[in-house]
């Protein structure tokens, strides 16, 4: 099984802020972060590497700091990892992105199972995964919350829903973006973080992933983020303080004011 | 403070590091709780290869020492006292066979200790064989080309957890402690069982258990060294293991140390927070004071280990007991820091407190590491 897991560096959730005279995310002196549902998804592929041999590559579309993300991959147990970085993949949405990721996974020769997160923890979307299938016209399966079994070309997974999951078959080679609840990710080896540092990243241009310049970065977008803006806060709070009977006082007074 | 560790010595704290966070501390209570040996973490320790850090090259480790130990336990440690002697005691274990064992014995365990895939245990203590080490009555008996043994060992940590036992027992109770002798015995190998399963004031996660051997047969070759050495591969054993204890001290007075100052921090009493008031801060700052002495004593003294010089003892004792006796004092500072809530299962620093009191007991007793370096002071002002 030769196995392709997308993933995204992302700014760590724990400290997001928007711009609000430019409406885009504050990037400055926030912390990136290997995209956590891509963790599980790399560590399902590391798993399936492991029980039925093959290889994992790690791939990513993002400036060249994003390289940190594949390292870390590899310290996970992926093989290899390709970063794709180009000043023109600027400004792609998910119909550019999820292009990009497609020419880049068909220049990287043939694989028979791509795993991505079920979305990035930034935009959200959970669309890029589809997109990239349907790109490369491969069945996918979104969601997913556990390998079942693989086989004679085949692979019965649970997809979760609201109330319980289905239980599909689908023929590889196939896409998949996974849940949490697939899995819970290894810590990085000691023998993982020095091969690691030792790694060659390849990194491609779109040149070399023989990208219409068309279809990629801001021109190759169909839409365009008109305004991001930080919704007002609910309206005003008040914490009644002292002992309970003060607390309840407190409230009808407050209360009487409204009738 | 800077302890100028090289670069792969920091991946192991970082290893180490994410271990405690990602795997241990979520589950620490439970664990403490329901007295539960907590073998999916030590599996997790092993995908991450920390097993492998002191095992030589050769034998698939990374072949660091003591050093690398102290660096790890340090940091699992800081999650939970109880699940790093778990790993501690699974290096002691295998500690004789590295020091004493044969090629072929290390060819046949290291590796599989290495990568995790089996942890071992050390059976010394018995129910006359405490700090009076020489009070051991196993005995080991050749019989054509098998050893037969027969005694009980007690409070053996891992036990029934391991596969790989490194035990005690006389092969010529004539001789006393010269008449001492090592062997490897396997889980499995007939004759051989556990017995009652301790329940224990703190480390709960640790397993702590008899061994029992009763006509338990081993194969001639699971000798460790030579016969009648066995003490000497004690002393030794124990000396390169005690800076390993003393770390676990280390990391729980950290731990300690990070809630108390976290706590004294928010909590708000006569209109400020405590730490603005000098007799909490004067508290906090000898915790850190001893903390930090603690440390560079026992990074110290790890380093004088791994330069394998001819006498280690008094090195290995001194740090044991300044760490472990500091441990319980910051632990116990740490509950006064946070006074009424400290004292409460719903903040951890109950549960470090009753976790330091075993470090100034097992590994030998803070007593008995005074004796050996009084000894040693004793054997260096000799003329």
């Amino acid at each position: 099984m030769d196995i392709l897991v997308c993933i995204k560096q992302v700014p760590d959730t724990k400290d997001v802020r928007l711009d609000p005279k430019t409406n885009t995310m504050a990037r400055e002196g926030v912390e990136s972060i290997m995209n956590p549902f891509d963790r599980h998804a790399l560590e399902e592929a590391v798993r399936i590497k492991e029980a039925h041999g093959g290889t994992v590559t790690a791939l990513s579309m993002g400036p060249p700091q994003a390289e940190a993300v594949l390292r870390e991959a590899i310290a996970c147990g992926a093989d290899d990892g390709v970063l794709v970085s180009d000043r023109a993949f600027a400004g792609a949405d998910t119909w550019a992105t999820s292009y990009t990721l497609a020419k880049a996974a068909a220049s990287l020769g043939s694989f028979d199972l791509m795993l991505c997160g079920k979305q990035a923890i930034d935009g959200d979307t959970a669309q890029v995964g589809p997109g990239l299938a349907s790109q490369l016209k491969i069945p996918y399966i979104t969601c997913v919350q556990k390998v079942r079994e693989i086989e004679n070309g085949f692979m019965q997974v649970e997809r979760m829903m609201d109330d319980g999951y289905d239980v599909v078959r689908l023929p590889l080679p196939a896409l998949l973006t996974v849940v949490k609840d697939i899995n819970e990710p290894r810590v990085p080896s000691l023998k993982g973080k020095m091969r690691a540092k030792k790694a060659d990243i390849r990194c491609c241009s779109a040149a070399d992933i023989m990208a219409d310049e068309n279809c990629i970065g801001l021109a190759g977008s169909p839409t365009q983020v008109v305004k991001v803006f930080t919704p007002p806060p609910r309206g005003d709070r008040t914490v009644f303080s002292g002992t309970l009977e003060e607390q309840v006082m407190q409230l009808v007074q407050q209360l009487k004011t409204y009738l | 403070m800077d302890y100028f560790i090289s670069e792969e010595q920091q991946m192991i704290v970082e290893t180490a590091r994410e271990i405690a966070n990602e795997k241990i501390i979520p589950r620490r209570v439970e664990l403490d709780e329901k007295n539960e040996f907590p073998t999916s973490i030590l599996q997790d320790m092993a995908k991450a290869d920390l097993f492998g850090i002191f095992i030589p090259e050769q034998y698939g480790g990374f072949g660091g020492g003591c050093f690398e130990i102290v660096l790890a336990l340090e940091e699992l440690a800081r999650g939970c006292v109880g699940v790093a002697t778990s790993y501690a005691a699974s290096a002691l274990g295998i500690f004789p066979v590295l020091i004493a064992g044969s090629d072929e014995m290390k060819e046949k365990y290291l590796p599989s200790i290495a990568s995790g895939e089996k942890w071992a245990a050390f059976g010394l203590t018995e129910a006359n064989a405490g700090s009076d080490a020489s009070g051991v009555q196993t005995t080991a008996v050749l019989d054509g080309d098998e050893w037969v043994l027969n005694g009980t060992k007690q409070w053996i940590t891992n036990g029934g957890e391991s596969q790989i036992y490194t035990i005690v027992a006389l092969t010529d109770p004539s001789k006393g402690p010269r008449g001492a002798s090592m062997f490897v015995v396997e889980d499995g190998d007939p004759g051989f069982s556990y017995g009652k399963k301790e329940d224990k004031m703190g480390i709960r996660a640790s397993a702590t258990r008899e061994l029992i051997m009763k006509d338990c047969r081993i194969p001639e070759d699971r000798l460790i060294g030579r016969k009648g050495t066995g003490f000497i591969t004690v002393m030794k054993t124990l000396d390169v293991s005690r800076p390993g204890i003393a770390s676990l001290g280390i990391g729980l007075a950290q731990a300690a140390l990070d809630e108390a100052v976290v706590y004294a921090k928010q909590r708000v009493q006569f209109g400020k927070p405590i730490i603005s008031f000098q007799a909490i801060q004067h508290m906090l700052a000898d915790m850190a004071i001893q903390l930090e002495a603690g440390r560079a004593l026992v990074y110290s003294a790890a380093r004088h280990i791994d330069g394998n010089p001819k006498n280690m003892s008094k090195a290995s004792s001194m740090c044991k007991v300044f760490a472990t006796d500091m441990a319980m004092k910051v632990t116990t500072d740490a509950v006064q820091v946070l006074g009424g809530y400290g004292y409460m299962k719903e903040y951890p620093v109950e549960k470090m407190m009753r976790d330091a009191k075993i470090l100034q007991i097992y590994e030998g007793t803070n007593q008995i590491q005074r004796n050996v370096i009084g000894q040693e002071l004793n054997k260096e002002y000799a003329s």
